[in-house]
């Protein structure tokens, strides 16, 4: 299908806005009524038709007002994109899965002709053709995963294998939950998971990281992480926590509805070819509460899981003090009926609100 | 002085040791304040014979006792900043064999760890022993600033002023923990602050 480009912003006014398409597609990544950390993670193999999981890099109405967002975020900050020295050949690897996987995709959007090592890229949205030689850093504007990860939507982070553990040795974070990849880089999956309550504890980290040593080039996997955000705002990034911060106390029951967000980050594992690295996409996806509410199974489970939810997560995920006005906005669209399993919305065979 | 028993933490903090000799074509002891007797516990006439001993005392009386160890080569400077090309090239020139020793405080212990795995220098080839002060090198994650020994939480950063509260997240790149504002939600609202491990 053709896309429509939202003209939006995720700063100062917050035109920010989901489609029904979009938010009948959105990732709500709750299984069942409950949540726990648990080692999430299945194949990337494709998904039902139209939803974020069909295509390998999932494109949407977004894409150029994000893309315009990351600009901004890294004129003011360049530290957001780091790259230590030997994580160059990983970038082409990057750009090159990239625009295959979206020239393949989207051919109506991207396009990739490639003769030899001169590659020309065209990004339809973007308003980009241009003509590089394919490992010829001289031939790019920016280092290769700069130059690819200001085309794409998500972070970024791109880790390097050895002494069985995982590195982050380069990264393009600019919509982030409220972690840096300036203190993080270099450190270890143990490492820079390290703030993460009860999941250690639990033996997730250990579990996990075996899973991914062993991911396959051509075997991609992936998993959902979520957390909330007040106001559409992509850049939660540590670095300006002291800007966006009070932006939290703002809520109130008559505003809460529009201005609260679900964050959800459909996060992605692709094997590198050369580098042997291994790339780990973060998408993220708002979508406000009441918007979420116009699908009633969301809004039964939205509600029973928040309410459930541990204090350490609450806490940790930054909403503990807007938890009890968030419960008393969410408890309206709880009527006690059962939900289906799954994430998906089930909007035909699930029954309207009772109340 | 009496070794301090830090509490458990999370995952991305160092665990430090206690310094014991070890068979090496070199010895490299880094030291500052009270790590000086962390070398006086376990230097060896052998070791000094081919020993170079880093110092920086911070106010504390152990120059001559360290001096008394007669180790090859021994610096002692006002500060780690004013140490660092030193370091550096002492790491740089080191042969295969080296044994670096580190022991003082975190900061100290950090900075000079990050230096030596720059230089390529093997982790089975250091050991570490913190002494003396728990104070902490600390990055404002907002400004980018670091500021040294910082003893309590929050604390106020000696960049850019913001009010910050000390987290337990640690960089070895930066050798640095992580102060983030604390009053962000709340302007003003900052707790009176008070040592970190009270
Ligand atoms: C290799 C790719 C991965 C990277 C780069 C990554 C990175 C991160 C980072 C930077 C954080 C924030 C930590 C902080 O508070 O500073 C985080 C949180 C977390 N990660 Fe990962 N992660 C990866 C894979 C995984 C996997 C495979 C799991 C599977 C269980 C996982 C589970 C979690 C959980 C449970 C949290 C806490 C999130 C929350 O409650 O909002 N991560 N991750």
């Amino acid at each position: 299908m053709t896309i429509q480009f939202n003209d939006e912003t995720f700063r100062d006014d917050y035109s920010f806005y989901n489609s029904e398409r979009a938010i009948k597609r959105f990732p709500f990544p709750f299984h069942e009524d409950s949540y726990m950390y648990s080692v999430n993670m299945e194949q990337h193999r494709g998904g039902p038709v139209d939803s974020v999981y069909e295509k390998r890099f999932d494109v949407d109405e977004h894409y150029v007002s994000e893309m315009k967002d990351r600009a901004l975020v890294l004129a003011d900050d360049p530290l957001r994109c780091q790259s230590l020295p030997h994580m160059t050949l990983a970038g082409w690897d990057l750009l090159e899965l990239i625009m295959v996987s979206k020239s393949e995709d989207y051919p109506d959007l991207f396009e990739l002709h490639r003769d030899g090592n001169t590659w020309r890229w065209v990004n339809k949205p973007m308003g980009i053709d241009h003509t590089f030689t394919f490992l010829d850093e001289a031939t790019l504007p920016y280092g290769p995963m700069e130059y690819i990860t200001r085309q794409a939507q998500g972070d970024f982070a791109v880790l390097d294998q050895r002494d069985d553990n995982l590195w982050m040795d380069a990264g393009m974070v600019t919509t982030q939950a409220d972690w840096s990849l300036d203190f993080d880089i270099g450190m270890n999956f143990f490492e820079w998971h390290a703030p993460v309550p009860l999941a250690h504890e639990k033996g997730i980290f250990i579990r996990a990281l075996k899973f991914l040593l062993n991911i396959q080039q051509g075997a991609p996997a992936r998993r959902l992480n979520w957390t909330m955000t007040v106001n559409p705002l992509l850049d939660t990034s540590p670095e300006n926590y002291h800007k966006w911060g009070i932006q939290k106390t703002t809520l109130t029951p008559e505003n809460l509805g529009a201005k609260q967000h679900l964050r959800v980050e459909l996060q992605t594992f692709f094997r590198l070819p050369r580098s042997n690295a291994l790339v780990f996409p973060i998408r993220c996806y708002l979508c406000s509460f009441q918007d979420l509410m116009t699908v009633p199974k969301w809004g039964r489970r939205l509600h029973r899981v928040i309410r459930d939810l541990p204090v350490e997560l609450a806490t940790y995920k930054g909403f503990i003090d807007n938890r009890p006005m968030m419960l008393d906005y969410l408890s309206q669209f709880d009527d006690g009926l059962p939900t289906s399993p799954g994430i998906w919305p089930d909007l035909d065979t699930e029954p309207a609100l009772q109340k | 002085m009496s070794k301090f028993t830090f509490p458990e933490s999370i995952k991305s903090r160092p665990i430090y040791g206690t310094l014991a000799p070890r068979a090496g074509a070199a010895h490299l002891f880094i030291a500052d304040a009270h790590g000086a007797e962390a070398i006086l516990d376990v230097a060896t006439p052998e070791m000094m014979a081919k020993g170079h001993i880093i110092y920086i005392p911070k106010g504390e009386q152990f120059e001559d006792k360290l001096r008394a160890l007669n180790p090859a080569s021994f610096y002692a400077g006002p500060t780690y900043s004013a140490a660092e090309r030193r370091i550096q090239q002492t790491l740089a020139q080191a042969k295969m064999g080296l044994q670096l020793y580190l022991a003082g405080t975190e900061g100290l212990m950090g900075q000079a760890e990050a230096a030596a795995m720059q230089a390529g220098i093997p982790h089975t080839a250091i050991q570490t022993e913190h002494r003396g002060s728990t104070a902490r090198r600390m990055q404002c994650v907002h400004c980018k600033g670091i500021t040294e020994d910082v003893d309590t939480d929050p604390f106020v950063c000696s960049h850019c002023g913001l009010n910050l509260f000390v987290r337990d997240h640690y960089s070895r790149r930066l050798a640095a923990y992580q102060g983030v504002c604390i009053d962000a939600e709340d302007p003003g609202n900052v707790p009176a602050p008070k040592g970190i491990y009270e």
